[in-house]
């Protein structure tokens, strides 16, 4: 059927329409700012994805496009079109293909999540809290709880995440990751920042009133700047447990409220 | 499959249709008087309990909110008068059930009442739908009139999250789920040759429940409303307050509406689609609602009793959700996503069938595998129930489950693929009509494809952890929920308005429609995949001031779908009021929708249509899909002089008095006639030529066109010959009831619809029917008296001597002249062994080809002949008698004339027997 007439005009549509799809796709800047390994992985994966997409959209909408002005008559016209009830090969080949090409996907997508989640055993293991509206990190290396993370470049990081009222989810578009976080339950989730930078938290899940603004940032820092930085962290530590207990004397609870460092010059964002 | 539309009483003629009096102004008092009071006790009846219990506090205002919503809803129903028949019932008053005086509409009035009529509450669905399509509407402009710039513009955080909130909600529960409902309501009856729905009253309960509930819902941002977006996800929603209380219960009559319009639509489907609407003959969209409504069965309980969870966890202080006490946040999700993923095709499926019959009537051609269409449709039901949990792929439920859910996910995108191919396929050389409806239907396969491919993209986890809650899955289920379903809706409305309003919209305004919607939807919803994948999360009144541009923009496209809108509804108001008379059949479509006038009559067809082919023979020279017949003042057009032939298949069964009843009753339909093939494998070729012999003589004194002939072989041998012969339309196949049959055994039906691929209906006879004398005019009653000779082979030969003359149904009579009291031991051992004898005579008989029955007479052979005249209306009697026997001499005989009458009698004498007869 397509060795006919129709050929050389679909090709040409196939151009037209499969060339502005691709000028979209490439000169609209699509893909953020890349800040973990994770995020590697997940482009290449969509950038397959997306080829496909566009493959498939093109194929279709040229179809109808071309149906609509070639195959158009008058409304005049009594005529019925041609009575073609199936094609067997042609409904068995777009049964295979596409199924081929998402057994692909399903393929890749099961080993870039499998790298994705993979642990490493030298990882920095950050407790995270959210409540409504607010966001607090506890570094364990540094003892201390922050409204901002400080994570440095090239780690593997680990987020042991739990909340005290609703659910709220941690999220990162240049780490390419985000999960929910759960009241009841602790959920994990995993990164390996590259890049050194100042990353903006967004809590993704509809949390209440303030949902639009519970934001945080991530500063990923050079190995040695965040090892100075958690040895400052620890000393004011120190001293201000020194100071409070010197305060307080004997009294009462030994409860420590965590202290909130004021945040270290950020790097500027990529 | 019995495919038989029920008959109602005919309208005209005798029967008189009979409307209920009462005005539209007594119900709706009645309605407010109920609803005002119910609401009222609610209130007064919490307020005891609670007082009586000692609960405090007495003042908890969402357990009041929650019992009043309920009561009042409730209470409205019954006051606009849902259960006024059902209650006449239940107290035993006197009601009809086919009471139809609440069918059908002769004003405008009739529409705002209870009407039992499914056009009517298709239009009443529509109507509602498109009410709350314009407040949804609403909502999404203050949406975008929120996020046209970054900072805070209506309200506080709490407005916006109700504003989407309401939005999504509306448009899911009170626009595109009903709006199906709707559409498929007026046609889908039409479509499979039936005159209602299978139960007109659950019909009219099904519409009147949505309009509470989605009045709460509506009406909700009044008291507060309800901020945990269409989701609801537990705590948040817990967080509630009167809006959520609102939100909860709404659904509950959202859903129930929903619930029993699925097993209406599931009932009336599979019990009254016409004669010959076989399952392969069924149109699309019939598929789509069969399927549909299983989904709508299985799942819709499931956000019922989701919601029910967190109302109680509100209200009644229960932990289902709450981890505090023991409950697990991530059930919710798990519960509400296992009803609302299914839920995406709810909205779709039906969609998918509109534009199979948009495309293939506006495109002249037949569909581009049919069979791969309706299978596709039933695979994405059933791996539909299977994908639930790729909403919630970073939720922090158990790891494992996301591969396979990822893999069920996609899987999906080719039974998808498998429509969208076809459609193009049913597109390519056809003769296309780029009407409003098929401009609807070719936008769909565009935008509906980009849903679909970035719903692949969704699918696979990580990219779905990326793009998920962020303005990705906004555009993805606007693509999906407008360019799809919404799109299809349209083209539905547009394709079905003439034949549901009798008149013309505007083609001009239309094409206005499609192009500012199609283009606007796209200018507003394809950037937010960029503002997605650029870290936009959704379901936030505040954002960057990156994104600020694009936003803006978005808003300013979003008000190019308003005047699209807009339009729409100029067009459809004008057009319904003074629009052009539309024909029958604008489209020169093929369902059977376009065989009936417009708007079609009270009960749609004026006799039960045939159906004789597929759906969408476009092109097919001399195909039809159905028969319908009009009488003359009508237009009477649709009827058809040539005959088709159904071929009957039968043996013992032929001259059953229920298979000649089913033939009479298809044969008045005036379009059929029939050949009668009598398959006889080892059996007696002349005992089934005497049965086939009686059937026709009985057809022919009814009028009926019938021919026959005695086949040696299986059902598959006279099907063949037959068929061979002449143009065969469908099968009728006479069986014993299915554990009594040889044929059932051999499984004869299905292999008959397989072998032949004709249409086959199944007529079950019982063996005494099959036996039983028949009492129509063609065969003549004989009365048989005899008396030893019953035992005597000789009685079969006498009988056949008469039936040569003409065929007989036969009272075999044995008289028993007793000696003395007839209540000893020894009488009854007598009669006994009389009654042995005459059962071996009927069966002899019955083989024979007789159709026969016989008893025991306590008298003497005058007595035989007077019951033969008065009990039996014998036409003739026949005396058989063994010579020298008591009925063998003259006076007997004397005696028996002069107890029949006027009837002729005769008699045989035959020798004594022998020995004893064999068969």
């Amino acid at each position: 059927m397509l060795r006919s007439r129709h050929t050389v005009p679909l090709l040409i549509l196939t151009l037209i329409i499969g060339g502005a799809m691709v000028l979209v796709a490439v000169f609209i800047d699509w893909i953020p700012a890349v800040g973990s390994k994770q995020a590697e992985r997940v482009d290449t994966l969509f950038l397959f994805v997306g080829i496909v997409s566009i493959a498939i959209f093109t194929l279709v909408t040229v179809v109808v496009v071309y149906c609509g002005w070639r195959f158009r008559v008058s409304e005049d016209d009594d005529t019925d079109g041609p009575p073609i009830h199936g094609n067997t090969k042609l409904e068995i080949v777009w049964t295979v293909v596409p199924a081929i090409l998402l057994a692909i996907m399903a393929v890749w997508a099961y080993l870039v999540l499998s790298d994705n989640e993979a642990l490493a055993n030298d990882r920095l293991v950050i407790d995270v809290t959210a409540q409504q509206f607010a966001w607090q990190f506890v570094n364990p290396e540094a003892g201390a709880a922050s409204a901002d993370m400080r994570v440095p470049a090239g780690r593997q990081v680990q987020l042991k995440m739990r909340s005290k009222d609703v659910i709220h989810d941690f999220y990162v578009k240049e780490f390419r990751v985000k999960q929910d976080i759960v009241p009841g339950i602790t959920t994990s989730l995993v990164f390996n920042p590259t890049r050194v930078g100042t990353y903006q938290v967004v809590c993704a899940e509809l949390c209440g009133v303030g949902h639009g603004t519970m934001r945080a940032r991530v500063i990923v820092m050079e190995p040695a700047a965040y090892q100075q930085w958690v040895t400052q962290t620890k000393a004011d530590v120190a001293q201000q447990q020194a100071a409070q207990q010197q305060n307080q004397g004997q009294g009462g609870g030994a409860s420590t409220a965590p202290s909130t460092t004021a945040p270290a010059p950020a790097p500027a964002t990529p | 499959m019995a495919t038989h539309a029920p008959t109602h009483s005919a309208p005209g003629g005798g029967h008189v249709h009979h409307v209920d009096p009462r005005p539209l102004s007594y119900w709706w008092k009645r309605a407010a008087v109920w609803t005002v009071g119910s609401i009222l006790f609610a209130f007064a009846f919490v307020w005891l309990l609670r007082n009586f219990f000692q609960n405090t506090p007495t003042w908890d205002p969402q357990v009041y909110n929650a019992v009043a919503a309920s009561f009042g809803a409730i209470g409205f129903l019954i006051g606009i008068g849902c259960f006024v028949w059902w209650w006449g019932w239940i107290r035993g008053r006197t009601v009809d059930a086919e009471d139809h005086s609440m069918h059908g509409a002769t004003s405008w009035r009739d529409y705002f009442k209870v009407n039992t009529d499914h056009k009517v509450i298709g239009v009443q669905y529509l109507v509602t739908v498109f009410t709350f399509f314009v407040i949804g509407g609403i909502f999404a402009e203050l949406v975008r009139t929120e996020l046209a710039q970054p900072g805070q513009a209506i309200g506080d955080g709490e407005t916006y999250n109700g504003l989407f909130s309401v939005h999504a909600t509306l448009m899911i529960f009170l626009f595109v789920i009903p709006a199906f409902a709707g559409l498929a309501n007026f046609v889908l009856p039409i479509m499979i040759g039936a005159k209602d729905m299978a139960f007109p009253r659950l019909n009219a309960l099904s519409i009147w429940m949505l309009i509470p509930g989605g009045l709460m819902l509506a009406v909700s941002p009044a008291f507060g409303s309800f901020s945990a977006g269409w989701t609801a996800y537990t705590p948040l929603a817990t967080q509630g307050g009167t809006g959520q209380t609102l939100f909860e219960v709404g659904i509950q009559f959202a859903g129930a509406s929903s619930i029993l319009t699925a097993i209406n639509f599931l009932v009336t489907i599979f019990t009254m689609r016409a004669p010959g609407m076989t399952v392969w003959r069924m149109p699309l969209l019939v598929w789509a609602n069969a399927t549909t409504s299983a989904l709508v069965v299985f799942g819709t309980p499931f956000i019922a009793g989701s919601q029910f969870m967190t109302l109680f966890d509100r209200v009644m202080g229960t932990n289902f959700f709450d981890p505090a006490g023991g409950g697990d946040v991530i059930m919710y999700q798990h519960v509400f996503w296992f009803y609302s993923h299914p839920a995406v095709y709810i909205m779709m499926l039906p969609g998918f069938g509109i534009v199979s019959e948009v495309i293939a009537t506006h495109a002249r051609k037949p569909i581009f595998g049919y069979r791969a269409l309706a299978f596709s449709t039933v695979a994405i039901a059933v791996l539909g129930f299977g994908v639930w949990a790729h909403h919630m792929f970073v939720s922090g439920m158990a790891p494992w489950l996301r591969v396979p859910m990822m893999i069920t996910t996609i899987i999906i995108a080719i039974p998808t693929g498998i429509k969208v191919f076809s459609w193009l396929g049913t597109l390519w050389e056809g003769k296309i009509h780029l009407r409003t409806p098929m401009l609807f239907a070719m936008g769909f396969i565009v935008t509906f494809s980009i849903g679909g491919l970035s719903g692949v993209m969704l699918g696979t986890i990580p990219v779905d952890i990326q793009v998920t809650d962020t303005y990705f899955v906004v555009a993805h289920i606007h693509y999906v929920f407008l360019g799809g379903s919404v799109f299809t809706i349209f083209a539905g409305i547009y394709h079905w308005f003439p034949k549901m309003t009798g008149r013309m919209y505007n083609e001009t305004l239309g094409r206005w429609s499609f192009w500012l919607l199609f283009i606007g939807f796209n200018l507003t919803f394809m950037p937010m995949h960029w503002l997605g994948l650029q870290g936009m999360p959704r379901r936030v009144a505040t954002y960057d001031d990156r994104f600020a541009d694009m936003n803006m923009f978005i808003s300013a496209a979003s008000g190019i779908m308003t005047i699209a809108v807009i339009i729409f509804f100029y067009n459809m108001i004008n057009s319904w009021v003074r629009g052009p008379k539309a024909p029958w059949n604008p489209w020169r479509g093929r369902t059977l929708e376009w065989l009936v006038s417009s708007p079609p009559s009270l009960f749609n067809f004026e006799a039960t249509p045939q159906v004789v082919g597929g759906p969408y023979q476009y092109g097919v020279p001399g195909a039809r899909h159905a028969v319908v017949f009009a009488p003359e003042e009508i237009g009477g057009e649709l009827t058809e002089t040539e005959k088709r032939t159904i071929l009957v298949i039968a043996n013992e069964t032929v001259s059953s008095s229920t298979l000649i009843d089913e033939i009479r009753h298809r044969a008045d339909e005036g379009l059929w006639r029939f050949t009668i093939a009598v398959p006889v494998g080892d059996g007696d070729q002349r005992a089934a030529d005497r049965r086939l012999q009686v059937t026709l003589s009985v057809l022919a004194e009814a009028g009926v066109d019938a021919s026959g002939t005695v086949v040696a072989g299986d059902p598959f041998a006279a099907a063949r010959r037959v068929i061979d012969e002449e143009d065969v339309h469908e099968l009728m196949v006479a069986t014993y009831p299915t554990g009594r049959s040889g044929w059932m055994a051999d499984d004869m039906v299905d292999r008959l619809r397989k072998a032949t691929g004709l249409g086959v209906t199944r007529v079950v006879v019982r063996p005494d029917e099959a036996r039983a004398p028949l009492p129509h005019a063609g065969v003549t009653r004989t009365a048989v008296i005899v008396d030893e000779a019953i035992g005597n082979g000789r009685l079969v030969d006498a009988l056949r001597e008469r039936a040569d003359r003409g065929p007989v149904a036969t009272v075999l009579l044995y008289p028993m002249a007793l000696e003395g009291p007839g209540w000893t031991d020894e009488a009854e051992e007598l009669r006994g062994a009389a009654s042995e004898r005459v059962r071996e005579a009927l069966d002899r008989l019955q083989d024979a080809g007789f159709q026969a029955r016989g008893e025991v007479l306590d008298g003497d052979a005058a007595e035989a002949a007077r019951v033969a005249r008065t009990a039996h209306d014998a036409q003739a009697i026949l005396v058989v008698a063994t010579r020298g026997g008591p009925l063998g001499s003259d006076e007997a005989l004397a005696r028996i004339t002069a107890a029949a009458g006027s009837l002729p009698v005769e008699r045989i004498v035959v020798e004594a027997p022998t020995a004893p007869a064999g068969g």
